[in-house]
């Protein structure tokens, strides 16, 4: 069995407030959740399966289930795989309308990390946490661990990595909700601060409150909706861990994901139109793009150097919304924007002047967690209505 | 390339199981074991019950050389919970010579003499809560 067109995506919302000090968690999260649906011509009693990862305050699903009065659910699922989770619910909301368990799934993600910074919570009860936390290890020191041996193996300079920013940077111009929205130069990224040598400040995403929505629904909902909608033709998931002891820093769950998710869509790296790649780091992107084929391993740094990524005309257009590296990275978790610029550009209402012309196949890429230590990575492809 | 001053670093004592007790206890002896299955001989990173090449869960201490070479390292100036406010420190992993690559601590160093490869050798830091941290110095020749 194949979820090859057999849903389709027909709301996305993202919040447009990057800083949100007056509203609770809960509260967004209704509110991405009532957007998404408007967008999709449907209402919370269309409603017969609920998604949502650990950013849902309370109990699983059921409290926010509860919050919003979800009165027909009959699927559940908060599969929790970090930043990657809403693109893995994507996928599994697929298989769910495939196998006719549901025929409208939400799915949604909120939280306010920029209003009321949350000490990352040591995980003391994980089964490694004696051998790492008592180090020190934080986000950022992961993927700079990654960015040093992926330069240590392949030559990678910051110039190059800086250049993926650059790119993010020009795009968010555009997009007037965007955290970050002045262009920057390479020169500027490697003049910023260090926060884990080799990454600079301006090599790591924003932090911003918000949150966003998909509505996934079953072919015969989509075709009696009025608003255009996206089909979901591919998607993969892999988990990627420390493989005991023997770690390698220079690659991700997308050496998995994405072929099962090129393979189920037919369709192949070439094919893609637009990405959006998780962009945690600089280095998630650049690792990304190898993992997943668009460019030797190895030679990320030369492909993302020469413009390849610029909307709407290099190679490769990425993250048109200016991205986690400028846009938005609601709740530290960028996997949902990645979905909603690719649904924005397979309906042709990206802005318009980083819209990719006959915009048809898209792809979107989530990385959960720590680069190559412990990861949930997943894919997805995507297609126009009447791709 | 970043310098760092040398410094004492903040020494936390790690959570301890059932499980893990015999590892560090043997921290405060000066000894770093890692586990071995006693059925397919594999070598296991970090120390656990199961064996998780074959799924045996007869598995069995191992003290190793505490020698090995920096696979990665970066230097932070953002620590977090008990790192919070340090000064620059370098979380690294290191390859064992008997294989694993494991997170630590690359202490004694300035910075300057930093790089992927470099050998280095074990040294226990007392947390105080009768175990040490195992970190990793430049080896000495």
């Amino acid at each position: 069995m194949t979820i090859r067109g057999k849903a389709h995506i027909a709301g996305a919302y993202e919040h447009p407030d990057r800083k949100i000090p007056d509203k609770s968690v809960a509260q967004v999260h209704a509110e991405v959740a009532l957007g998404a649906l408007a967008d999709a011509g449907l209402t919370l009693d269309d409603v017969d399966a609920y998604f949502c990862a650990a950013d849902a305050p309370g109990f699983g699903p059921i409290s926010m289930a509860d919050y919003l009065g979800l009165k027909h659910l009959s699927y559940l699922d908060s599969t929790e795989t970090g930043g990657s989770s809403y693109l893995v619910h994507v996928g599994h909301a697929a298989a769910a309308i495939a196998a006719g368990k549901c025929r409208v799934a939400l799915i949604t993600l909120a939280g306010l990390p920029r209003s009321r910074p949350m000490p990352r919570a040591a995980q003391a009860t994980a089964p490694e946490a004696g051998f790492e936390s008592v180090f020190g290890p934080t986000t950022v020191a992961m993927y700079a661990l990654a960015a040093r041996r992926h330069m240590h193996e392949y030559g990678t300079t910051s110039a190059q990595l800086a250049a993926i920013k650059v790119a993010a940077s020009q795009h968010a111009q555009h997009n007037p909700n965007a955290m970050l929205p002045n262009p920057v130069t390479v020169e500027e990224v490697l003049d910023s601060p260090i926060i884990s040598d080799p990454l600079h400040r301006l090599d790591c995403c924003v932090i911003t409150d918000g949150g966003g929505a998909l509505v996934v629904v079953a072919p015969e909902v989509a075709a009696r909706l009025r608003r255009q909608t996206v089909q979901v033709l591919g998607h993969g998931e892999a988990p990627r861990h420390a493989m005991n002891g023997r770690i390698d820093l220079t690659y991700t769950g997308a050496v998995w994901s994405g072929p099962r998710a090129f393979e189920e869509a037919g369709v192949t790296p070439a094919d893609m139109d637009y990405a959006s790649i998780y962009d945690s780091f600089t280095i998630t992107v650049l690792e990304t793009l190898e993992d997943l084929g668009f460019c030797e391993k190895g030679k990320g740094g030369a492909f993302v150097a020469d413009g390849s990524l610029l909307a709407p005309h290099g190679r490769l257009p990425f993250n048109t919304d200016g991205g986690g590296l400028c846009n938005n990275h609601p709740m530290n978790r960028g996997g949902m924007t990645k979905v909603i610029e690719a649904v924005r550009q397979l309906r042709g209402e990206a802005h318009p002047a980083v819209q990719v012309p006959d915009c048809e196949l898209a792809l979107a890429h989530g990385t959960g967690g720590s680069i190559a230590t412990r990861v949930g990575s997943a894919t997805l492809i995507l297609g126009r209505e009447d791709a | 390339m970043t310098a760092i001053a040398p410094q004492p670093l903040v020494t936390p004592a790690p959570p301890v199981n059932p499980e893990t007790e015999p590892f560090w206890a043997a921290t405060a002896e000066g000894r770093l074991l890692v586990k071995r299955c006693d059925d397919c001989s594999s070598l296991i990173w970090y120390p656990r019950a199961i064996c998780p090449e074959c799924g045996s869960m007869r598995t069995d201490w191992l003290q190793v050389s505490g020698r090995g070479r920096v696979y990665s390292y970066t230097v932070n100036h953002r620590g977090e919970g008990p790192y919070q406010g340090s000064p620059p420190y370098v979380l690294a992993y290191v390859e064992l010579d008997e294989g694993p690559r494991m997170m630590t601590n690359i202490v004694e160093t300035d910075g300057q003499n930093l790089a992927v490869g470099l050998p280095v050798e074990v040294v226990f830091h007392d947390t105080g809560e009768g175990n040490a941290l195992p970190r990793f110095r430049p080896l000495r020749t």
